[in-house]
């Protein structure tokens, strides 16, 4: 009896997976954003993984005899160079391409920081409450009395830019939104009634966490996560541009913006074409995040 | 306040004075502070193998009381000893362990169960927080478990919103009895559901007491739902009790007027026994428990109110053996027949 129960169950379990497979599949076609966004981000990131291949030249390397180029189908463009040279006649097309990788890296492990610094601190807050809730709240009051940028350039200046630094610090500032958010939905996930059932039980508070409380927050948090992966690309964006993001030979768009600017009005395609790159990422990213919504809210 | 009936052997489950108010003060700096008094001043206690039932209106702090004596608030006043041990006096460590001979079954079987959870992980879970049973073992039991509660075995990989409420509250049903409690707690297990499945859902509760020799406190609104099920009943008015005795005592020989009120409004399905029935109908709302009228809290809607009513606050005296009344006139009644026939 018991092993044909297994068996059944079993059974049950992969019939789920592929309803849950295929409604997937059919909220991304309803939602109208949720597949070019999905299409742009797997692009980003098959193109980052893919430079070395995909980049026609070393997007390093300097070439005096062929600087500012205009792209391939503009007049005095040469084929090779598709998106044109910069002002050291380095490939624009190669240097875009190289340029989503670290983009990608910082937005991605910035959040993973920060994510886990205020998905931990969010769960601690707001499940036990008291001192330790107000004390957190009080250092996030605190953060947001700084202005973020200012305070990402002191440490950067003081730590001295470099990629690990730059996540650190885009990892460390941004951990306020991730644990306010996460508070709030332990609040009231807490007083819901099958986590009372849970204590009234006598499971210890840190099984509840993670059995009732972390699997019912899960879904926001990735929502958030994903959309802030697109504001934590600005923001590299920004801080490179400023000249304390990652520091040559690496390229990254925002430091091809900050060294386009100058030649703004004589050769547009150096700062435009990371420009570009930037906001399809970003615009990518949240579609995704508002297709992921939709998908795990429960209620739909 | 006395303790009411002490019963002559060692009962399960005693409540001593038992207080919960909430400050619900709105200004938040002003001196004078309002307390909510959801429960003022509860006795009571509950033999081995019986069945309390606690009735009253919705805010008459029959939940609160519940949860109370689940340790899920912490009493402004009282003790609640069960098993002959005080649960206030123990630590967390030491109230978690407890908890294994007292279980709850909640009201709502829609939000009581985690969305999120399989049937099997939701049975499982108080086995494996107080590590009766693992792997094969843990499996055994709860398939057995879904069995004893009339769930299909082989739906214990589904998810509670594939299931009917009589389902859901089976699987609260079967939650609660996975460590074999010495107590359940059921606070109002059948309100939710449609009245074709409560009967069927009463019946698994009496047939689980017998066979698992379980002692309940039935928490409910009416009567008619504690009637089938209770030995005793307790009727409680705006965190009081106002009556306590056995099922026959409270309903052939009904002395509190609102417990009397109650049994009126018991609708009763044959018109001809309906037009004769002397209908007693409670007049207005339950006052604010934040400002309760002063003596007997109950003289505002009470048909025999007098002057003493507004002055005193009567206490819980005996009537007859194990059967007691908080009221300066209680009823006189060899009741009428009409009235108690139907209920």
């Amino acid at each position: 009896m018991t092993t044909n129960v297994q068996i059944d169950s079993q059974r049950r379990i992969t019939k789920n997976r592929s309803k849950s497979f295929v409604l997937g599949f059919r909220s991304l076609v309803r939602s109208k954003l949720g597949l070019p966004g999905l299409v742009i981000v797997l692009i980003s990131c098959l193109t980052a993984i893919f430079a070395p291949v995909i980049a026609p030249h070393d997007p390093a390397q300097i070439n005096t005899a062929h600087m500012f180029l205009p792209p391939a189908w503009m007049d005095g463009g040469m084929k090779e160079y598709l998106l044109g040279t910069d002002n050291l006649g380095r490939d624009v097309f190669s240097r875009v391409i190289y340029g989503t990788r670290i983009s990608l890296i910082v937005g991605i492990m910035a959040v993973v920081v920060s994510g886990a610094i205020g998905l931990f601190l969010g769960l601690i807050a707001g499940y036990y409450g008291g001192f330790i809730d107000n004390a957190l709240m009080r250092i996030v009051d605190a953060f947001l009395a700084i202005p973020n940028i200012l305070f990402m350039l002191v440490i950067l200046g003081v730590l001295g830019p470099s990629l690990l630094t730059l996540i650190i610090v885009l990892g460390v500032t941004n951990w306020i939104i991730y644990a306010r958010m996460i508070r709030g939905e332990v609040l009231s996930i807490k007083e819901r009634d099958y986590v009372i059932a849970s204590r009234s039980i006598g499971t210890k508070n840190l099984q509840i966490i993670f059995k009732h409380v972390l699997p019912n927050v899960f879904s926001s948090f990735i929502v958030i996560s994903t959309l802030s992966v697109a504001t934590t690309i600005i923001l590299e964006a920004s801080l490179s541009f400023l000249g304390l993001g990652v520091q040559p030979p690496t390229v990254s768009w925002g430091g091809m913006l900050s060294e386009g600017r100058n030649h703004l009005a004589t050769s547009w395609w150096i700062a435009t074409f990371p420009g570009i790159a930037i906001t399809m990422t970003v615009l990518g990213i949240i579609f995704m995040g508002d297709w992921l919504r939709d998908l795990l809210d429960p209620r739909s | 306040m006395t303790i009411v009936g002490k019963p002559l052997d060692h009962p399960l489950l005693e409540v001593k004075g038992l207080k919960m108010a909430f400050d619900v003060t709105e200004k938040r700096f002003s001196k004078e502070r309002h307390y909510l008094k959801a429960v003022d001043g509860v006795d009571f206690f509950v033999r081995r193998g019986e069945t309390l039932g606690i009735v009253g209106e919705s805010g008459c702090g029959k939940s609160t009381t519940g949860k109370l004596i689940m340790q899920l608030m912490e009493p402004t006043e009282g003790s609640i000893i069960f098993d002959g041990i005080d649960l206030r006096s123990l630590s967390n460590e030491e109230m978690r362990k407890k908890r294994k001979d007292l279980q709850m079954i909640f009201q709502d079987p829609y939000s009581s169960l985690n969305p999120r959870m399989r049937v099997f992980d939701i049975i499982a879970e108080p086995l494996i927080s107080h590590r009766v049973a693992k792997g094969r073992e843990l499996y055994d039991q709860v398939l057995e478990l879904m069995d004893v509660v009339g769930l299909n075995k082989a739906h214990a990989y589904r998810f509670p919103h594939e299931f009917s409420g009589g389902q859901r509250q089976r699987i609260g049903i079967a939650r609660a009895l996975a460590l074999k409690p010495k107590l359940i707690v059921c606070d109002e297990p059948v309100s939710a559901l449609d009245v074709s499945i409560q009967s069927q859902v009463l019946n698994l509760l009496v047939k689980l007491q017998r066979e698992y020799n379980l002692t309940y406190i039935f928490i409910a609104h009416g009567l008619p739902a504690v009637k089938h099920i209770s030995d005793r009943i307790a009727v409680m008015y705006l965190g009081r009790i106002v009556e306590i005795g056995n099922k026959e005592q409270l309903f052939s020989n009904t002395k509190h007027p609102y417990t009397e009120g109650l049994l009126s409004a018991v609708p009763i399905p044959d018109p001809e026994m309906r037009d004769k029935k002397n209908r007693i109908i409670l007049k207005g709302d339950m006052p604010s428990p934040v400002t309760p009228p002063s003596g007997c809290t109950f003289r505002t809607r009470c048909m025999y109110a007098t002057e003493k009513c507004s002055e005193v606050v009567p206490p819980l005296t005996e009537q007859e053996s194990g059967h007691f009344v908080a009221c300066h006139y209680p009823l006189d009644t060899k009741k009428q027949q009409g009235v108690t026939q139907y209920v």
